[in-house]
């Protein structure tokens, strides 16, 4: 997840590299299943996915899943837009995470979140992240949260390889 | 069949069917007991619940996974009525990271509406007197006779 600026690759092969580390280095996305799917440095936005599986169910006669399983994604995309904007390996570690639930997510579908780090100042990250369906997109939200970030905490991911 | 189990749950005291019940708390691991009169939730540790596997720590959205479902079972134990609880807000504040071992938590009920319950949860490790997150939680609640209604809820 080096920054690799001179690096002429292409989008498409360092999307494949972050989206690798993202679920490689972390052991909860892997578990549940949530991959990055696009980011955007210049305005410090990660795109993440969550697919629909049973086990995520938090209402069983509904289908409908936990709010937990959305916590956990939108806490994850929130902080890897972070990561986006910040464009390096620093640990971040959220302080605050409110989530508005603006409706059941529908049963079937996978959940996709937007996180947006609006503004990085050198101790803190500010960001805005919605969780939606690729059918109904942003326009209808599942879910809608602001987080914050403390930057330069312990647990660097440069440290990965002293361990 | 969910709210079934909650009417066996208050009849009984035993809320261990209904908690086996939703798969997502099941998968994660998290379970309640009662213990001195409160409601105490744990969520086991696991090697696939690392959110940082440097320090290592608890992925934050495990805690609040957690700290939601402490809140939903202490308004379910709580409340007179049978109803399915709705999210509306939750903020979470992270105070300390969580290590890897288990997490243990415990709800208390702020204010209870007709219409709005506001539950206070809070999450600890090794130590009560170190919490490492807590949640402040609105939820939406609906009176049996108007379940019917209700959007879907998510438990």
């Amino acid at each position: 997840m080096s920054p690799g600026v001179s690096d002429p690759e292409s989008k498409a092969e360092l999307l494949e590299r972050l989206r690798a580390a993202f679920t490689d280095l972390v052991p909860h996305n892997r578990a549940i299943g949530m991959e990055l799917v696009d980011f955007d440095r210049a305005e410090g936005i990660a795109i993440m996915s969550l697919p629909y599986r049973p086990e995520l169910i938090g209402n069983p006669d509904t289908g409908v899943i936990h709010g937990g399983a959305i916590t956990t994604l939108l806490d994850a995309t929130a902080g890897a837009s972070v990561f986006t904007k910040m464009w390096s390996t620093a640990a971040v570690a959220t302080l605050d995470l409110r989530i508005d639930y603006l409706k059941p997510a529908t049963p079937g579908q996978a959940v996709l979140a937007k996180g947006v780090c609006y503004k990085l100042t050198r101790n803190v990250a500010f960001v805005r992240a919605l969780a939606y369906h690729e059918a109904t997109g942003e326009a209808d939200p599942v879910a809608s949260a602001t987080a914050t970030f403390i930057l330069g905490s312990r647990g660097s991911f440069a440290n990965m390889e002293k361990k | 069949m969910i709210l079934d189990l909650l009417r066996q749950a208050k009849a009984s005291g035993d809320f261990r069917p209904l908690m086996d019940a939703i798969p997502y708390a099941k998968w994660l691991g998290i379970t309640a007991v009662e213990q001195d009169g409160a409601l105490v939730g744990k969520l086991t540790f696991r090697e696939d619940l690392i959110g940082n596997p440097v320090i290592p720590a608890l992925h934050g959205g495990t805690l609040g996974a957690l700290l939601e479902s402490t809140a939903v079972f202490e308004l379910f134990r709580a409340s007179e009525t049978v109803t399915l609880p709705k999210t509306i807000t939750l903020t979470i504040d992270y105070l300390r990271s969580a290590k890897a071992v288990d997490t243990f938590s415990i709800a208390r009920i702020t204010r209870h509406g007709r219409r709005v319950v506001t539950v206070h949860a809070e999450a600890w490790q090794e130590d009560r007197n170190k919490p490492v997150a807590t949640a402040n939680i609105h939820f939406m609640v609906y009176a049996e006779t108007e379940m019917g209604s209700a959007p879907a809820s998510s438990v």
